[in-house]
């Protein structure tokens, strides 16, 4: 049933679409379809088979069975071209645009054949102004792409696949990269589209989201279709007792016992890096069975900052004192050594490395203690990995698979488990949950509540103001690199953190 | 047209494909020949004649391998790390000039000489490497730049000296240096066949390079680096130790290349010491995928097709240019077999 109740021209239609790589199946007998103005959500957790399927109707895999229908027509299989041609469009999760070209030349990009000698610019640009204005998607077509905000990356995108004359276009996971506030401005373009005639499938595991932008909901699990509701008729709890095949109890949290103060920042500041704002002045306590949560608009400092602890940066002034001393050296491996644990905003590009195995990133912080005479001690690597596979959950072909065939909840496991078992003092977890699943969430957060219990600091960065909320003893609010007076669990709601993140608080203090 | 790739690629494919790359090598090799007005299979026979025919061939054949085999090691270390020395012909002559110095020297003699010579020639190697290293990690010099550029500046190098201070008193005015000593050269490796102890130490070598790809520290944080390095700075490798280490390794092998082919097979340096080997060293490692035992059959390989492509020119009148020809086709097949082995095409 979709919201008007009405039967709609029907433009998109997979049928039994199965996909197997080597003993996985990914997709198994998936059937879903797709009406004109509709907003389909696909709901599942990591590994569940959404971007799977999503490759398969757009031609960037070929299924091993079933079809895929577009206004009717049967597509050839795993062509890409004959996907965008029929009026499939796809915003991949990762961008796919040339950030040294404008935004205008990253929506021609393969529009025009190229023996064509004039691109007729004049005339595009007007088109991609109108198709702006239209769907309400502001963007200069002139800027330059490596400039802009994530959020208007994502537009960008949007606007190209609507260039195009997409009838259907797919989002992957559309609000993992972006703010609260540019959330809200996509769920508006999506209405704005849809009223016009778009039909959309929305990737997600965020519920609330699922329940605001879409019509009706189709939840996969273990790459089976296991529900579907129109949001109208459905709670998130139930979406999320389909999504993991049980109720999820989320963590209720008994306060943190606070210590002794285990890291300090005293006045430090360090240099802004390109649009990257630094740290201006800021000074911080990190005190031992207390979690810190830091809120804030992405792109106020929480890189630097995050940097910082990790040892990449120095502070350009100011001292970062452990245990009351500052230390003489401070690079990654100081920072190891001083019991700091770092998960990493980007489990792809910093917290992993692809093409090595599970085992071989599982070492990568302790490797020099599983040395021997220059000569690395495999099995005592390996067996560690086994255990760390066993005890977090780390779902793997095996120890020796490489990293890349994992989905992202269960590589952030991986580094969940190598950044505990070090037994940290300190742990920096920086959106240590974005992007994943609601049981890999509740996982998460439960193993770093208990790492606080067990006398841990814990510094969590996240710009899902929820989960801070929920989750921190203490709150401090970063904006433009300068950090906010730390406020006691409950003493602070929602919409007066919004004050501080947007920078009102500071101009008081100053 | 699309690649996907294959998870979990099996014997059939990881040796299959090679295999045939093989065969595609050969049949250009045929039309080569064809065209050159030869018939191609009396053409491709006299070439493996020429390579392992006879026992003088195949000895020449080890021996032209000989330095291949070091400088093919020098590079896959390097490539290993993302570290691209394309200096390995540079390095080599750092390694050669060092050696003729040393081993025209009246006080290094024996045993004693011998080893210390091999130990001077690859800390020289690793020196000329050592400054493009530092130029990356400290001021992000391009070492693909610096590393080819040094290759013109050794060479000229060498021949300012073969024309002056090394110049071979004895030498009718030639431009080579003085004879490396009789006690310090390399000895044969069994007595009465012409192949010298250089073979010896390049085997050797790929050992020592494989131990330390496969089981060490190093070998590790080398290839973490080239994986990712920013993931790797991270997790505390420290990516520039690491590079500068690849560096004297990669330098250091080069540079056993020049001293074996003096102190070994030739007893004099001269500037026409290597014809490009040090290139063809790229050539070498990437036939072998970067794998140390890889190198060593990739090295055999190259130095079949040009010892008995010398043989065949000679008794078939074809040009001797087959053998780059072929080494061309073979390491463009090879690099698509390799890339097909970890991804599948679909058609439609």
């Amino acid at each position: 049933m979709t919201r008007t109740g009405t039967a709609r021209e029907i433009v998109l239609r997979l049928d039994g679409i199965t996909k197997r790589f080597g003993a996985l199946t990914a997709n198994d007998a998936v059937s879903l379809s797709l009406a004109r103005g509709e907003v389909v959500a696909l709901l599942g957790e990591n590994g569940a088979g959404k971007t799977t399927l999503m490759n398969i109707l757009f031609g960037h895999y070929t299924a091993d069975a079933g079809t895929v229908e577009v206004m009717g027509q049967v597509l050839p299989p795993g062509t890409p071209r004959a996907a965008i041609a029929a009026g499939v469009g796809m915003v991949h999760q990762h961008f796919t645009l040339a950030d040294n070209l404008s935004v205008l030349d990253n929506i021609l990009l393969g529009t025009r054949p190229l023996w064509s000698l004039r691109l007729n610019r004049a005339a595009a640009r007007a088109r991609v102004r109108a198709l702006a204005q239209d769907f309400g998607l502001k963007v200069d077509p002139e800027a330059r792409t490596g400039a802009l905000s994530v959020g208007e990356r994502q537009r960008v995108e949007i606007l190209k696949a609507l260039y195009r004359e997409a009838q259907v276009l797919i989002l992957d996971e559309p609000t993992a990269v972006l703010t609260p506030q540019e959330s809200e401005a996509l769920f508006a373009t999506l209405r704005r589209a849809t009223a016009r005639g778009l039909s959309v499938i929305f990737i997600s595991h965020k519920l609330h989201e699922v329940m605001a932008a879409a019509d009706r909901v189709v939840v996969l699990r273990h790459g089976k279709v296991v529900g579907e509701v129109a949001t109208a008729d459905t709670s998130p709890p139930a979406l999320a007792a389909m999504m993991v095949g049980a109720e999820v109890a989320l963590p209720r949290v008994a306060a943190g016992v606070p210590g002794p103060v285990l890291l300090r920042l005293d006045d430090v500041t360090t240099p802004d890096e390109g649009a990257r704002p630094g740290l201006k002045q800021v000074s911080l306590d990190l005190r031992a069975g207390q979690i810190t949560g830091l809120a804030g608009v992405s792109g106020n400092g929480q890189a630097a900052l995050a940097d910082l602890l990790s040892g990449l940066i120095v502070p350009a002034s100011g001292r970062l004192i452990l245990s009351d001393e500052a230390p003489a050296d401070w690079n990654p491996r100081a920072a190891l050594a001083a019991g700091i644990g770092r998960i990493p905003e980007d489990r792809h590009r910093t917290g992993t490395i692809a093409d090595f195995t599970l085992t071989e990133n599982a070492i990568l912080e302790t490797y020099p203690q599983l040395t021997r005479a220059g000569l690395l001690d495999h099995r005592t690597a390996r067996r560690f990995t086994e255990e760390l596979i066993a005890d977090y959950d780390v779902r793997c072909p095996g120890p020796e698979a490489r990293i890349r065939l994992l989905s992202g909840g269960n590589m952030q496991k991986l580094i969940l488990g190598r950044v505990l078992e070090a037994r940290p003092r300190i742990i920096l977890a920086n959106q240590p949950v974005r992007g994943l699943d609601i049981g890999a969430v509740a996982y998460v957060h439960s193993r770093l509540i208990s790492a606080r219990d067990a006398g841990a600091a814990v510094l969590l960065i996240s710009e899902d103001l929820d989960e801070i909320m929920g989750l921190s003893d203490v709150v401090q609010v970063i904006s433009e690199g300068r950090l906010s007076p730390g406020f006691a669990r409950g003493t602070m709601g929602a919409a007066e953190l919004g004050q501080w993140m947007a920078g009102a608080g500071f101009d008081h203090a100053a | 047209m699309r690649l996907e790739p294959v998870a979990n690629p099996g014997l059939l494919r990881r040796l299959g494909l090679p295999a045939a790359a093989l065969v595609a090598t050969v049949v250009t090799g045929s039309l080569l020949a064809l065209s050159a007005g030869a018939d191609p299979l009396a053409t491709l026979g006299l070439i493996v004649t020429g390579a392992v025919g006879s026992k003088f061939a195949a000895l020449e054949t080890l021996n032209r391998a000989t330095p291949l085999i070091f400088t093919g090691l020098a590079v896959a270390v390097a490539f290993r790390a993302k570290l691209w020395n394309i200096g390995a012909e540079a390095q080599l002559y750092a390694g050669a000039l060092v050696t003729a110095v040393l081993g025209a020297h009246p006080i290094v003699t024996g045993v004693p000489g011998v080893a210390l010579i091999g130990l001077a020639a690859a800390l020289a190697g690793a020196l000329v490497l050592l400054g493009p290293v530092l130029l990356k990690t400290r001021l992000g010099v391009d070492e693909v730049v610096t590393t080819l550029l040094l290759n013109f500046v050794l060479l000229l190098v060498v021949s300012m000296l073969l024309e002056g201070v090394l110049k071979d008193p004895m030498g009718m005015g030639w431009p080579k240096s003085a004879p490396v000593a009789k006690s310090v050269r390399l000895p044969r490796l069994i007595e009465g066949l012409r192949l010298h102890w250089g073979f010896g130490l390049a085997l050797i070598a790929a050992g020592l390079v494989w131990l330390m790809q496969a089981r060490m520290r190093l070998g590790y944080e080398i290839r973490a680096v080239g994986l990712n390095r920013a993931a790797a700075r991270f997790a505390g490798v420290p990516v520039g130790a690491v590079l500068v280490k690849t560096a004297l390794i990669s330098g250091g092998l080069a540079a056993l290349a020049g001293y074996s082919e003096v102190a070994g097979l030739k007893g004099t340096l001269t500037l026409d010491l290597s014809p490009g080997f040090g290139y063809t060293g790229v050539i070498v490692a990437m036939l072998a995928a970067l794998h140390p035992g890889g190198v060593v059959v990739a090295a055999l390989f190259v130095a079949g097709v040009f010892v008995g492509s010398d043989a065949m020119s000679r008794a078939a009148g074809v040009p001797s240019y087959i053998a780059d020809l072929l080494l061309a086709s073979a390491l463009l097949y090879m690099v698509l077999a390799m890339q097909l082995v970890r991804y599948r095409v679909v058609w439609r």
